[in-house]
């Protein structure tokens, strides 16, 4: 367990640095010269050379590159350029409303996958089964802006049920948290129909239906309990595809996350954050994953550890 | 101001306005203003900082505008010079050397008067390398300014205080834009303590004289002002509570007006909507329309064949048909025919510019020896509609024989080959185009048509580099005196006339603004519309129903 776990973290630490080296590459082969947009237009040469050398962007690749490391062990992200302020103060700020949009989601989609994948199992080869794989079909592949422009329109401009974006109340989590959520939700589905109807077909489900018990407690005291397992372990790795996703529903919705600090820093070249947002959210998909398999085995004894 | 300009006139350059200054302030409330109430404005993108010295984009310009203020400003809605912090001032005879006198019992936010001294302290701030002000650049003519930018002094000789409520400038040249240049938000006054206490982060905790100080900015989420209780411009502002929701997409702050939940939509009616909303008269009540310091243009590469044969340049300008280009951003610009905008001083009324002529075109092609036209390239950045209108244009130059491949680039990488003598033949500014940074005509020439300009890096990418031109502009700036602005206006558009002539660019409209506000919204519209205010004038626009 120790030895896995020491190997888990050491793989992890390795991800992280070459995601940083990606990005960082990626960011310094970039057309954009971000000294010229600090410098402004009315800029002499010499002030622009001045800044260049103030920010150290007239080093090599490799030391720019080390000095950012170094600061990053100290938990340094640097300033944005754009904002002139501390991007890791700029990055927790608006933590909080991204992870309380992942509760929101993760809520959402365990509740509505869940009980439509029960359903379908239960309602197996009926229609209603094929409605409801159909339906999760379309969840898993509608893209989240179409989604949540179309929750936008419907139940905040024509109903009035909840406010047109933006962030505060519980009202305001709902419609992101489900457009987020959808996506989820159709592969919560697919996941639990399978499994359930895998558990369904087990010696000690028929022994249960022998022993006359009522539908209800077969399917919810003995069935969903083992088959709701491998499913809620999937819900570390969940992670990565929330981040893809924030960027849309964030700014669809005007969510004050990182997602939105991350499109608008692409849309104005401000590299110190799109850096920052990029490692803050590899680092919470490796620690997703990891926290994924480590608990995998506790919900599910089937599955150990090597 | 006229009438400031006429006694400055009748006591020579010399004269000290300073009673009169500060009644013309009072002039400037509107009496049907009501005082109180609150409005909410909208904003996709993050304010990026309300430091005067770095802030540089249309979302913080205004908002720092009432925050801070400097020795000068403009008549609410115009682009009329006005004292502000100052009371009055003076200039020498040779232009050279301006001082002012400032307001006596000015109050930064934090309580502390405003003195000569915080004056010169700003204006070192700005200018010192380590501050990375965009600015900088601006205040180049005043004396010292090249050891402070080279880092070799901390202070501009130039500046003096003279007393706590007196400064002095004095400049290596004559420049008429100088009053302009004590206007911009980065010669607005800042209190040396606050900075020093905040450092790099001054920026997240403006204090300056503004009609509103800032009493709460949540990152992401939102910014509020509240009125300044103490400002020294009695009867302003209007307002007593501003707040800015930041992180609302254009369309959802539409549908939010609409639904009456806010007052102004800061990025404007999205394109999408814009048809839909004109067409509805009661929502295009409440639209005001006005000019904007911009003009779009084509640059034509004067150092490259064939468009080093200035008859191909006039051609190329004969050939756009601007109206159908304007159609395609549904209107919402007029068709330039020169390259300063209609609401710019110095724009010449009477200039008819290049008609749309596809025959006469052809023939002047013809003349310049290519009657067959020719191959080339016309660079645009890659965002709507700048694609569809390289399409256009594309199309007009088509139709006199000129087959011009499109290059649809990220702005960076069209700035980058306009900047390279090689780099590009033609290129559509959309998206990257000049808007003035003060209402002066001299802002159109230097960086975009002047040799100083055409560069590696520059901003003039047609090359264009006329020597005479150059002497005519700087013998137009160091027209000091106002009282001969109108001459120097005169002089401008001359230089301009003769640009055009040269025909290194085509113009081919100026973008309007289209404010849009919520019923209860009151003032003249002129503040919807400010030429320096980007939406409105927040600290003149009111409120209808308050008690």
């Amino acid at each position: 367990m120790i030895a896995y776990l020491g190997r888990r973290l050491i793989q992890s630490l390795l991800i992280l640095l070459g995601v940083s080296l990606i990005t960082f590459a990626l960011l310094y082969l970039l057309p954009a010269d971000p000294v010229r947009q600090i410098a402004g237009r009315s800029a002499t040469p010499e002030t622009v050379e001045n800044i260049r050398r103030q920010l150290g962007l007239d080093q090599p690749f490799i030391v720019q590159y080390w000095h950012y490391l170094t600061r990053l062990i100290s938990g340094d992200l640097g300033r944005s350029y754009i904002q002139r302020s501390e991007v890791t103060e700029l990055i927790v700020s608006r933590l909080p409303a991204s992870l309380l949009l992942m509760v929101g989601a993760i809520l959402c989609e365990l509740a509505i996958g869940l009980s439509m994948g029960l359903i379908a199992a239960v309602k197996r080869g009926t229609a209603t089964d094929q409605t409801l794989m159909v339906a999760s079909f379309v969840g898993v592949s509608a893209p989240q802006f179409v989604v949540g422009l179309l929750l936008l329109y419907v139940f905040a401009v024509r109903l009035g049920w909840f406010p047109i974006g933006g962030y505060g109340s519980w009202r305001h989590l709902v419609l992101p948290s489900l457009t987020m959520g959808i996506l989820g939700a159709g592969w919560y589905a697919r996941m639990m129909r399978s499994s359930m109807i895998d558990v369904l077909r087990q010696d000690y489900m028929r022994t249960a239906r022998a022993k006359g018990l009522a539908r209800g407690t077969i399917l919810f005291r003995h069935a969903l309990p083992n088959a709701i397992l491998p499913v809620v372990a999937m819900i570390g790795i969940d992670i990565g595809v929330f981040m893809g996703g924030i960027v849309v529903v964030e700014s669809v919705f005007g969510w004050p996350g990182i997602g939105q600090l991350a499109w608008q820093a692409i849309q104005r070249v401000d590299i110190p954050i799109i850096m920052g947002v990029t490692l803050v959210s590899a680092f919470a998909i490796v620690l997703g994953n990891l926290l994924a398999d480590i608990i995998a085995p506790f919900i599910d004894p089937r599955i150990k550890l090597r | 101001m006229r009438r400031f300009l006429a006694s400055t006139v009748a006591a020579s350059a010399l004269a000290l306005m300073l009673g009169m200054a500060s009644a013309r302030a009072e002039d400037t409330i509107d009496p049907n203003a009501k005082q109180g109430g609150a409005i909410t404005i909208t904003y996709k993108d993050d304010v990026a900082t309300l430091d005067p010295a770095i802030g540089y984009d249309w979302q913080n310009w205004s908002m720092i505008k009432s925050l801070f203020d400097g020795l000068m400003d403009y008549e609410p809605g115009t682009t009329n010079l006005k004292p502000d912090l100052a009371e009055g001032y003076e200039i020498s005879p040779d232009g050279k050397t301006f001082t002012f006198k400032l307001r006596h019992g000015v109050k930064f936010h934090n309580g502390r008067e405003m003195t000569a001294d915080d004056v010169k302290y700003s204006l070192d701030r700005v200018t010192n390398p380590k501050t990375q002000s965009p600015g900088a650049g601006f205040f180049g003519s005043i004396k010292g300014y090249d050891d402070v930018a080279a880092g070799k002094a901390q202070s501009l000789s130039g500046v003096t205080a003279v007393d706590p409520y007196t400064i002095k400038f004095e400049l290596t040249r004559p420049d008429a834009t100088f009053l302009h240049v004590m206007a911009i938000n980065f010669s607005h006054v800042v209190p040396k303590e606050e900075v020093e206490k905040y450092g790099a982060d001054f920026g997240k905790h403006p204090v300056g004289t503004g009609a509103f100080k800032l009493a709460e900015w949540t990152l992401g989420q939102r910014i509020v002002f509240e009125r300044n209780p103490d400002y020294w411009h009695k009867g302003l502002p209007h307002l007593d509570k501003i707040t800015f929701e930041i992180g609302q997409e254009p369309i959802v702050a539409l549908l939010r007006l609409q639904k009456g939940e806010i007052d102004v939509p800061g990025d404007g009616i999205p394109p999408a909507k814009f048809q839909e909303v004109m067409a509805d008269p009661e929502q295009k009540a409440r639209v005001v329309e006005g000019g904007q310091l911009h003009t779009g243009y084509v640059t034509m590469n004067t150092t490259m064949a064939p468009f080093d044969n200035v008859k191909v340049r006039q051609a190329v300008n004969m050939a756009i048909n601007k109206a159908r280009i304007i159609q395609i951003i549904n209107g919402r610009a007029v068709p330039a025919n020169q390259p300063l905008p209609p609401s710019m001083p110095g724009y010449d009324k009477e200039y008819k510019g290049y008609p749309y002529d596809v025959a006469k075109a052809k023939a002047l092609l013809a003349e310049a020896g290519h009657p067959d036209g020719f191959e080339t390239q016309l660079f645009a950045m890659n965002t709507d509609p700048n694609p569809r209108i390289a399409q256009a244009i594309q199309q007009d130059l088509a139709a006199i024989g000129i087959k011009a491949s499109i290059q649809s680039l990220a702005q960076a990488n069209v700035i980058a080959a306009g900047g390279d003598k090689a780099g590009a033949p033609m290129i559509w500014s959309g998206g990257m185009a000049w808007i003035a940074d003060f209402p002066d005509p001299s802002n159109f020439y230097g960086p975009i048509l002047g040799c100083a300009g055409a560069v590696p890096g520059g901003w003039n990418w047609s090359w264009y580099c006329n020597k005479d031109l150059d002497a005519k502009a700087a013998e137009a700036d160091s027209v000091v005196d106002p009282a001969k602005s109108a001459d120097r206006g005169k002089m401008w558009s001359a230089i301009y006339d003769k640009v055009m002539e040269d025909a290194p660019w085509a113009p081919v409209f100026n973008e309007q603004r289209f404010t849009m506000k919520s019923a209860r919204m009151g003032g003249a519209d002129n503040l919807y519309v400010d030429p320096v205010h980007i939406p409105i004038n927040y600290d003149n626009v009111y409120v209808k129903d308050v008690q």
